[in-house]
């Protein structure tokens, strides 16, 4: 009999919590999700895309909505956890496409779950842009090798940052041998080590070592003292910013004293915290430089400031970039349709967004836009030079 | 020849953190023939006490060490009495699956205060020598040999005290040795009390090497260890240390001389084959199944 009480209290509890997250919502308003990696491996991340999200939504609701067609419409944005997971990614995206009924999906930002949320998007033909993924496997359909039709995205790709990346270890380092240790596990991991392992040996460079390990690792001590065995001049990491730090420590007490480079994966200043000193004076290759901005781009970094007291990392600009894009689509677009916006973002001839301009073409979800590359210095990243595609 | 000398050397470092935390597997399993899974979450517990510790109370290592060891003591007895003991009569599955249960919770409950990966500040300043071409660091070598002492202990404990043989006792019979007066709870609760620190101690040494931890970073861990135990076979402890330093010496050695992508790949492979010559593992005995 207790058990029995205990039970329906339970289901009274739960019915009462889903009761209270209903309603809301009236006739014009601008449905938006966004899956963001919130909790998991890398939720510093999820935190930027969210404060970025909440901020672009908020500035449109204040000035009294998005103005599509003649008519007002005010922004709602639900916003989905991933917990780190492929399989959660799709089915968040699922879940705002059948049961919030959204317009358009922001994110996921990794692109280990950017590849999943974006084949859902796809199959139900809803707009999907990812701010972060940098993958070509994001926008492009597996089977067909043809770009898909409702995903896009607000970054670079990783044959292009490969190649910015190879281009200045030999340019601008003159290291012409090189060391690579990435995560086999992920997708943007290996697909950026082996861009910037083709670029770097055809421009006269030497691979040395090609090292792996599997997402979750910590001891990496194996691989580096084989890295250290093969002597390269410099040693690639387009890891994540909190495996990078123990790879780098690790690679200091092995007595490694070469210079280490990386990729837009390096790109929050959680990196510094968890790297301290060992990351001084490295570089990496991003989206954009808060210390050499546009116009466009200080006052968004100055909001950013005031409402959270940080500055933006590159996912939260990109995020930024993202709805900006998607605001600029409905209102090429006319109406609230997901075909329409689809078909207005497909072919946006210029965006003056943060991380610089971008525009697309039809037939591909990657914009067309530039590279910076940073170097830590102190507890900031500096900007250091510009690539152009 | 000093390339082989780092390798051997890191792989004893990762041998010993491994061989740790196996030993908390087969204790637990030795005692009460259940595998306790919440063991690599409780593992987690022990590197972010040591966080805390290091952190918010700027201790030094060994109060930081004996915090960690104490407080994971404290919740692996806690989970006992709370989650285990109400199903000592149940199936074996149910008991296997609450531990698995309680792993999700204890990592649930890490990441509703830490969702962010910490850094753990240097307890230990770490000096890092050049023999010969062979890199060691203080830290290396302390992980050692503390892992070393600490085996020592455990053995002296279950081999020469009484609470040893109440336990190695329980563990041939549990159910007349309690009719000679050994009080079967307290001695369940020492047995959990010993293991769990030693997969605290383990947390805290793996959180000074490799200072950057997470909640989930037990999981893995928690399942490499649980081979390392199986392959020395389950239930004896000289056996779990010597599981623990074949797998880590194994997974270093095969990603020294193979390309690093077949490293966990060759490394179980091997181990499988391992269990097909050896089922019950390297010192592990058939038990007979009482009807």
């Amino acid at each position: 009999m207790k058990k029995i009480a205990c039970f329906l209290g339970l289901v009274l509890i739960f019915s009462m919590l889903l009761s209270a997250c209903g309603g809301g919502g009236g006739d014009a308003t601008i449905k938006v999700g966004v899956v963001a990696e919130l909790t998991g491996d890398i939720p510093a991340v999820g935190a930027s895309c969210k404060n970025a999200a909440e901020m672009a939504v908020q500035q449109i609701n204040d000035a009294g909505g998005l103005d599509v067609g003649g008519k007002k419409y005010k922004v709602e944005l639900f916003i989905e956890d991933n917990a780190g997971k492929a399989d959660q990614s799709a089915s968040a995206a699922q879940k705002l496409i059948t049961q919030q009924n959204v317009v358009a999906i922001i994110g996921p930002n990794a692109s280990r779950y950017a590849i999943p949320a974006s084949e859902i998007a796809e199959s139900s033909k809803v707009v999907l842009i990812s701010p972060w993924s940098t993958n070509p496997k994001t926008t492009l359909n597996a089977n067909t090798n043809e770009s898909k039709r409702y995903v896009f995205r607000a970054a670079f790709i990783d044959p292009f940052q490969g190649r910015v990346v190879a281009k200045f270890a030999l340019d601008n380092l003159k290291a012409k041998k090189a060391a690579v240790l990435y995560d086999v596990a992920s997708e943007y991991n290996k697909g950026i080590a082996e861009f910037f392992k083709s670029t770097y040996e055809e421009n006269g460079g030497t691979i040395v070592a090609f090292e792996t390990y599997t997402t979750g690792d910590k001891d990496f001590s194996a691989q580096l003292t084989k890295i250290k065995d093969a002597g390269p001049e410099v040693i690639f990491l387009p890891n994540y910013y909190s495996e990078v730090p123990l790879q780098i420590q690790q690679a200091h007490r092995l007595g490694i004293d070469v210079p280490f480079l990386g990729s837009d994966s390096w790109g929050s200043t959680e990196l510094i915290t968890l790297c301290g000193a060992d990351c001084e004076g490295y570089y990496f290759s991003t989206h954009y430089a808060a210390d050499a901005a546009t116009p466009v781009a200080t006052k968004f970094i100055d909001a950013y400031k005031v409402k959270y007291g940080s500055t933006p990392d590159d996912v939260a600009a990109l995020t930024f970039d993202s709805f900006g894009l998607l605001w600029q689509a409905l209102q090429t677009a006319g109406k609230v349709d997901r075909e329409a916006v689809r078909d207005a973002l497909a072919k946006i001839p210029k965006y003056e967004g943060v991380t610089g301009n971008m525009s697309f073409t039809e037939g591909s979800g990657d914009p067309i836009k530039s590279a910076v590359i940073l170097q830590v210095k102190g507890d900031k990243f500096v900007w250091f030079a510009n690539a152009n595609p | 020849m000093t390339y082989l000398f780092q390798q051997v050397l890191n792989a004893l470092q990762l041998g010993s953190i491994y061989a740790l935390i196996a030993l908390g597997y087969t204790m637990v399993y030795g005692i009460l023939t259940m595998i306790n899974f919440a063991h690599g979450d409780l593992f987690m517990l022990g590197a972010f006490f040591c966080f805390l510790a290091a952190t918010f109370l700027h201790l030094p290592f060994i109060p930081t060490l004996l915090i960690a060891m104490i407080g994971v003591a404290i919740v692996g007895v806690l989970i006992e009495r709370f989650a285990y003991k109400p199903l000592r009569q149940a199936p074996r599955v149910s008991a296997i699956i609450t531990a698995l249960g309680v792993g999700i919770f204890l990592e649930n409950f890490t990441l509703v205060f830490a969702p962010y990966p910490q850094s753990v500040p240097t307890l230990i300043k770490n000096t890092t020598w050049v023999i010969g071409g062979v890199s060691i660091s203080s830290l290396q070598l302390i992980i050692i040999a503390l892992s070393i002492v600490l085996m020592i202990l455990l053995d002296f404990i279950v081999r020469k005290t009484m609470v040893g043989m109440a336990m190695r006792a329980i563990s041939w019979d549990k159910a007349i040795v309690p009719l000679m007066g050994i009080p079967l709870d307290l001695v369940i609760s020492a047995t959990f009390a010993l293991g769990t620190s030693l997969g605290g101690a383990a947390g805290v040494m793996y959180a000074l090497a490799f200072p950057v931890i997470d909640p989930y970073m037990g999981v893995l861990i928690g399942w490499k260890a649980f081979i390392a135990a199986v392959v020395g076979g389950i239930g004896n402890i000289r056996g779990a240390m010597i599981g623990g330093f074949i797998l880590g010496g194994v997974e270093i050695l095969v990603a020294a001389f193979l390309p690093s992508t077949y490293r966990d790949f060759v490394a179980f492979t091997l181990l499988l084959v391992l269990l097909i010559f050896r089922p019950y593992g390297i010192l592990g005995k058939p038990r007979p199944q009482k009807v």
